[in-house]
């Protein structure tokens, strides 16, 4: 299929020579004068795929999906080897589990795919209509190809990606808004072909595009129209000329357009596809433990066979005359024998590795996800909404943070722009009543200056007038009218960045009002009242590389003036040098007051540098190839030689409870690096504003200003904190070495001073390079998880490279919540989802990990130990049901219940206390300390459970009838034992018992009962043999069966129990105890066991981890010494310097 | 329109979404912990000293007699003596692993037909083994020997008997017709039909030696109950006096290393003579005691401490 084939086209780019780089697509499928043949090229028709199924290979390829997962394919390959192979066990045991979570996933997602079908189909059967052979003809959606020509009307989506032919608004122009693609709700402008016909179906033309590419916002092509007699005439066609797929049309009566990509090859489509998955931590230590628990299965199956084949060769054992070996048994290979008994006992065990596991695991996660959207606190009455989760995969990474990577603007701001002052060259205007003193004083002298200035920052946007109401005015003469009529407050403006509409409001209050756009023309109010038009001939568009834009405009009386704005450090260099002192010195305190500021300039062109910019600009337009760098090149060059006219400074407010927020994160042990693409002054400012940086944090500078300075504070070293500024020029250097310079060595340099500073700024970022930096720390040393926090599209990278990227619902559309795992409304709310949910659900997670290693070891180590007691001869020592059962249905609710529901630690006190979120850092109770904990901790109650129950049978009358037990009741003591004793322990686990707790556990339990007695209450007929029959019953009338189950579990949680009782409880008013980890793993040494050799054993290995735990935590203490940063910091520092200074003189001169 | 929105997406302010279901957290505090701690040790000691007495009052007589020839010393021992006990023999076999898993009585082979292909019944290797030896107890009074009558019924579980086990239907009014067709295991003397000749109701499947052996041991060292002394004048227990055993001899054990025991007890409440429970019981009970104790000591001493820090 189509989409196939661009796959297969983007991955064999540079090979397959069969690749166009661009395609043709004749408008209306008309043949062209020109073009010697007309081959109507193929491309993929409109219909949009996004469902993975049909109904005929569901289930073959839902299948191979599913069995490509790792433990999947192991529990097939068990269930196989018990299906052929004559095991002990049948089939049934570890095939129903299997089958069970095939065919939960496979509903799951057959359930998700059908969503995904209906939506496709309401999709691809909306009617649209077609201009064929100039009729209208209507169609279904997915019969529009290539070429055909489409209506549009007011309020609907564009069916597919359309160059704009015709507007039903006279200046040829459209308003659209892209909310459903990137969340900007405000109206873009598009344009029309310049001069195509007003007939469209007169219409012959060619349009030669680029092939299909997933960027939004970027579209390359050029138009060939062609005229009787006449040459063809060239259009260029930029993104402004293309509608996407998805996107809606608004203010615009109806729109004709092209089809040039259509179904796959959509921008919106291609948008959609692969996006990364995300693993979390808990996942790799479940790997880990898996890896584990496969050896011990291994080993044991080992273990069996060898042991097997010593005691037969001993002398009567090989084939005693009550049990002779059948006629096939004497025939088959001894090895091959030997193999399948390997096989036998690797199925007799193979429940030490939990199927249902993945199970309940994936239903923690997903259900617990629902808390997070739940959440009230995270609901913010503004925008209303909550908190969206896209991934329930990483809940418990939020509590394993220990970088933040967090975005300034938006994000650490409100970017709730105000304009607080200005600068005109040197005297600044104040909001706050000085305005009068100052223009009073310098109004004769600078007046003329003043006014250029403020219609600069009139004319030097792409701010749009909102029209009023959402009827629009369908003649904007009248609308213009209308407008005028409004009160001055009541105006609204639509921009993509919040600072433009500060400024042009700003503007506002001066007395010159920004009217609108209108057919290339922008109309300015003056303090006069007068209407003044400017025509708009170019506008040099704001990108982040050039860091400012600029408008070429004329006035009436014919001058052509450029003006520009943009940050300091891009204009300076491009104006008079005798200017720049006097604005610079506002500029910079300015900045550290945390306004953001902008500076202005403007320049007059002459008619012939006119005609050289504006051809230049028109070639670089047209450009096939590299048109971006052609641009890139025209720009410069014509923002060259400029005139400084002013600065401004617009203050972006903190979010609320910002500083708090941090402070906490801080305080949790989080590293928090702010990225940010602004000013480091302003940078520095909001970080000491949000308390990143205190009063006696040192900062350690690397930006080309201190490099510039060339003198080097003195630091004390009696500081603890440090804090670390770098900007975008100096990064880049640390991060692309110039060859010769020894490139690793300083990036580690760097890594190691960042990892010991508590706050780290990174200022001048571009949005690749933050997410370099978070690449960086995510690969050092030790692989932290880090976590980033951004509203803007500038940070998507960034948010797609961290383990946990959360996007805000800010102001800046909708990308970063997009690409997100978790969004939500404000940064405040970061604080509870990482302190308070990250936090509960890796305690929870971790637990139910633990828990199930551990009840499965224990569950299946009695059947080990009975391998010694029956000859080898792979004989289970539960009922097949019991087996099959255990993980299912007698021991698995409580867990869920527990994984979902637990609370440690209320929330309160993890909100209030931050440190506890200190306690899980580092992966800590999935590390190998608590694993051999648990581990231990299962073999122990193994061992109880079955010793406990052959003392018993040393003697089997344990009735006062003198009547005998057998296996099966052996067995099904046990079983008892071992279903109370690991409830039980969860239930010690416990520390927040809601009435669902009480539910599952006693439920659970009281279900273990009953199901026993029916279950050996009645004569199955579809059993071979009736093996428990009666035998629970008959178990529970001996009464020494009944006092063994009593003693051995209490026996088995002896340790637990007095565990819980020496731990110290986290109440609002215990303070915090040294070692209050879940489990403490001081406590134990009071305890004492009657089974001195198991509890020797224990006992060891307990004190052995628990000193290895002090030494490791003393160790770590230690380590951690204070002069390390400032030593590395001078070494970076003078290798930077050497290079910096030497490439800025290189630069400058 | 708004207000609908609104309401759809603000999330439900419920206990269970916001995750404040109303829950207990248990504390222990000592006020608790050490009166329980107490209490359990004190009933397990309780229950201790119960079963311990209870097993030391339960008499046992046991001999191995395992490959006796008959000019062995202890062929014609004059065994039992100051005997004064309701009796229950039991046989004891060790090292045969009856649990093997070929041992099924489902999957009969190589046990499931004989040479000229007749099905066995009842078949498998557990039934074929079936132990065979039998037992006769006479007492001796004034040189002459009177037999203590041995009751075989009721040995093995009432549901095994009644209901879990059936016979075929007679064919003509005649047991052993219904067999007919099969024949007997290879080890068994007598097919099925003819295991009890003095009680018709202890044969084919439900004869009682047969179901006590078909419910197989968990342990290759074991015990089974083979008969109870409940009658005539030795209802209430074996006088004290002089005993001989006389043993038909049948089941080959030495040469997989087996013994056999033939075992004279009495049982009580908690079933047979068991030491290990009682001395658990008193072991763990004196545990807790014990720890109650240092618990208290170590909350004396640290409470002081508690208060002083939080004053």
């Amino acid at each position: 299929s189509c989409c196939n084939r661009f796959r297969t086209e983007s991955i064999s780019c540079g090979g397959d020579e069969k690749r166009v780089d661009s395609r043709t697509i004749y408008v209306g499928h008309r043949p062209c004068p020109d073009t010697e043949a007309f081959i109507p090229s193929k491309f993929c028709d409109n219909r949009i795929v996004s469902s993975k199924y049909t109904v005929w290979n569901f289930l073959p390829k839902n299948l191979f999906e599913q069995f490509r997962r790792i433990a999947n394919f192991y529990f097939l390959i068990i269930f196989l080897v018990q299906v052929i192979v004559d095991t002990p066990t049948s089939p049934v045991t570890s095939g129903l589990p299997l089958f069970f979570v095939i065919t939960v996933t496979a509903i799951k997602q057959g359930y998700e795919d059908w969503l995904r079908h209906k939506a496709d189909k309401e999709v691809n059967k909306y009617p649209v209509t077609v201009l064929e052979d100039g009729r209208s003809v209507k169609k279904e959606s997915e019969k529009i190809k290539v070429g055909d020509v489409v209506e549009v009307v007011e309020d609907e989506t564009f069916p597919c990606d359309l160059i704009l032919l015709q507007s039903s608004r006279e200046d040829g122009t459209c308003f659209v808004t892209t909310a459903s693609l990137d969340g900007e709700s405000n109206h873009k402008t598009h344009y029309t072909v310049p001069d195509t016909e007003k007939d469209l179906q007169a219409l012959t033309a060619t349009i030669e595009c680029e092939q299909p590419q997933p960027d939004l916002y970027k579209f390359v092509g050029r138009m060939h129209i062609y005229k009787q007699e006449q040459e063809p005439a060239v259009r260029s066609l930029g993104p402004e000329n293309l509608l996407l797929k998805g996107a809606t049309l608004k203010n615009t009566k109806k729109i004709y357009g092209v089809a040039v990509y259509t179904g796959m090859e959509t921008k919106m489509a291609l948008n959609y596809q692969g996006k990364s998955q995300k693993r979390s931590a808990v996942e790799k230590s479940i790997n880990a433990f898996l890896l584990v628990y496969l050896c011990i299965l291994i080993s044991k199956a080992v273990v069996c066979t060898t042991l097997k084949y010593v005691w037969q060769s001993k002398e009567g054992q090989d084939e005693p005359w009550y049990n002779q070996k059948t006629q096939k048994e004497k025939d088959s290979n001894m090895y091959l024998k030997m193999f399948t008994d390997f096989l036998s006992f690797m199925v007799l065990f193979n429940f030490i590795i939990p199927v249902s596991m993945y199970v309940t695991v994936e239903m923690q996660k997903f259900l617990g996800s629902f808390f997070i959207t739940w959440d009230k606190d995270f609901f913010d009455p503004e925008i209303q909404e909550g908190a969206l989760v896209n991934t329930s995969d990483l809940n418990e990474e939020l509590g394993q943070v220990e970088y933040v990577f967090t975005d300034k603007t938006g994000t650490l701001t409100q970017n709730n722009m105000e304009f607080i002052e200005c600068c005109i060259d040197v005297h600044i205007i104040c909001m706050l009543g000085f305005m009068c003193h100052f223009v009073c004083l310098f109004i004769s002298i600078y007046q003329e200056k003043e006014e250029l200035f403020l219609r600069a920052l009139c004319l030097c946007h792409t701010v749009q007038v909102k029209e009023a109401g959402s009827e629009v005015l369908a003649d904007q003469v009248d609308g213009i009218d209308g407008l005028l009529l409004q009160p001055e407050e009541e105006r609204g403006f639509i921009a993509s960045s919040p600072d433009e509409i500060a400024l042009v409001k700003g503007a506002m209050k001066y007395g010159f009002t920004f009217l609108g756009l209108e057919s290339k023309s922008m109309k300015i109010k003056n303090r006069q009242n007068d209407i003044e038009e400017y025509k708009l001939l170019h506008v040099l568009n704001f990108d982040p590389v050039r860091r400012r834009m600029s408008v070429i405009v004329q006035t009436t009386s014919g001058e052509t003036l450029l003006f520009c704005k943009g940050a300091d450090s891009s204009i300076f260099p491009r104006v008079r040098p005798e200017e720049v002192d006097r604005i610079r010195m506002h500029v910079e305190r300015n900045a550290t007051e945390g306004y953001r500021t902008l500076c202005v300039a403007y320049k007059q062109l002459s008619a012939e540098e006119y005609a050289m910019a504006d051809t230049g600009l028109r070639e670089a337009r047209l450009a096939l190839q590299d048109r971006e760098e052609k641009l890139m090149a025209m720009y410069n060059q014509v923002e060259m030689g400029m005139s400084l006219i002013g600065a401004t400074a617009v203050e972006d407010r903190l979010q609320e409870e910002a500083a708090e927020t941090m402070e906490a994160l801080q305080g949790a042990g989080m590293k928090v690096w702010v990225l940010t693409g602004d000013k480091m002054e302003t940078a520095k400012s909001t970080c000491y504003a949000c308390r990143l940086f205190q009063r006696g944090t040192e900062l350690l500078e690397l930006t080309v200003r201190t490099l510039e300075d060339e003198r080097l504070k003195s630091w004390s070293t009696a500081n603890q904190d440090y804090g670390f500024i770098i900007d975008g020029a100096t990064l880049s250097l640390v991060m692309n070495p110039p060859r010769d310079a020894d490139a690793s060595q300083y990036k580690s340099l760097f890594l190691q001073i960042c990892q010991n500073c508590t706050a780290v700024l990174c200022c001048r970022m571009a949005p690749l390079q933050k997410a370099q930096i978070v690449k960086m720390v995510k690969n050092s040393k030790g692989s932290p998880i880090t976590l980033s926090i951004g509203d803007g599209a500038n940070d998507v990278s960034m948010i797609l490279e961290a383990h946990v990227g959360i996007g805000i619902k800010g102001k800046e559309g909708r990308q970063a919540v997009r690409n997100s795992d978790y969004a939500v409304p404000k940064l405040k709310h970061l604080k509870k989802l990482l302190l308070a949910h990250g936090h509960l659900y890796y305690v929870r997670i971790a637990h139910l990990v633990q828990y199930f290693f551990y009840k499965n070891l224990c569950f299946i180590l009695p059947q080990f130990l009975y391998q010694f007691f029956c000859g080898y001869s792979q004989q289970p020592l539960y009922d097949a049901a019991y087996l099959t059962m255990y993980n299912i249905c007698f021991t698995s609710m409580p867990i869920l219940a527990y994984s979902l529901l637990e609370q440690h630690t209320s929330i309160e006190i993890l909100l209030d206390n931050a440190a506890l979120y200190r306690e899980i850092a580092n992966n800590a109770m999935l590390r190998w300390h608590p694993f051999l904990y648990w581990t231990v901790l299962g073999i122990f109650q193994g061992l109880m459970f079955f010793f406990g129950v052959r003392f018993l049978f040393s003697n089997p009358a344990l009735q006062d009838n003198g009547q005998v037990f057998g296996n099966w009741s052996y067995g099904t003591i046990v079983f008892t034992v071992l279903v109370f004793t690991v409830t039980l322990k969860l239930a010690l686990d416990t520390r927040h018992w809601t009435w669902i707790n009480h539910f599952v556990i006693w439920g659970s339990l009281a279900f273990y009962v009953f199901f026993s007695f029916f279950w050996g209450g009645i004569i199955w007929p579809f059993l071979k043999q009736q093996r428990l029959y009666f035998v629970f019953a008959n178990m529970l009338s001996s009464v020494s069966a009944w006092l063994v189950i009593i003693i051995l579990i209490l026996l088995s949680l002896l340790p637990e129990i007095l565990l819980v009782v020496l731990r110290k409880p986290r109440g609002p008013h215990s303070r915090q105890v040294y070692f209050s980890l879940p489990f403490p793993l001081l406590s134990l040494n009071s305890s004492f066991l009657p089974y001195p050799s198991y509890f020797l054993i224990f006992s060891l290995i307990y004190i052995l981890f628990c000193s290895s735990f002090i030494l490791h935590h003393v160790l770590t203490r230690c380590d951690v010494t204070q002069s390390q940063p400032i030593t590395r910091y001078l070494k970076l520092y003078s290798y930077v310097k050497q290079w910096l200074v030497s490439l800025l003189v290189a630069g400058l001169h | 329109m708004k207000n609908e929105g609104e309401a759809a997406k603000r999330p439900d302010n419920t206990a269970f979404t916001q995750q404040r279901l109303p829950a207990w957290q248990p504390i222990l505090s000592a006020g608790i912990v050490i009166p329980s701690f107490l209490l359990i040790g004190l009933a397990f000691i309780g229950i201790g000293i119960g079963l311990f007495l209870t097993s030391q009052t339960i008499q046992v007589w046991e001999m191995d007699y395992t490959g006796f020839e008959k000019d062995s010393p202890c062929f014609r021992c004059t065994i039992l003596s100051n005997q004064n006990c309701t009796c229950e023999v039991t046989f004891s076999l060790s090292t045969l692993f009856s649990v093997k898993s070929s041992y099924f009585p489902s999957d009969c082979s190589p046990y499931a037909y004989d040479s000229e292909k007749n099905p066995i019944v009842p078949c498998g290797a557990i039934a074929n083994s079936i132990f065979n030896d039998t037992f006769e107890l006479y007492q001796i009074i004034n040189g002459t020997k009177k037999q203590v009558p041995l009751d075989g019924k009721g040995i093995s579980w009432w549901t095994d008997y009644n209901i879990k086990y059936r016979n075929p239907s007679s064919v003509n009014s005649s047991f052993a017709k219904s067999f007919d067709g099969t024949v007997k295991p290879i080890n068994w003397p007598k097919p099925a039909y003819e295991l009890d000749l003095t009680d018709p109701n202890n044969n084919g499947f439900l004869n009682q030696d047969f179901l006590v052996w078909m419910r197989r041991a968990a342990l290759p060292q074991f015990r089974k109950l083979y008969r109870r002394i409940t009658d005539g004048d030795y209802a209430a227990g074996l006088p004290a006096g002089n005993y001989s055993l006389k043993v038909h001899y049948n089941y080959p054990v030495l040469s997989f290393d087996g013994r056999k025991k033939v075992v004279f007890s009495n049982v009580s409440w908690m079933g047979g003579k068991n030491d290990f429970l009682g001395i658990a019981y008193l072991v763990v009970g004196s545990l807790c005691v014990v720890m109650s104790v240092v618990m208290l000591v170590v909350y004396a001493k640290f409470k002081f401490s508690d208060d002083d820090d939080d004053a």
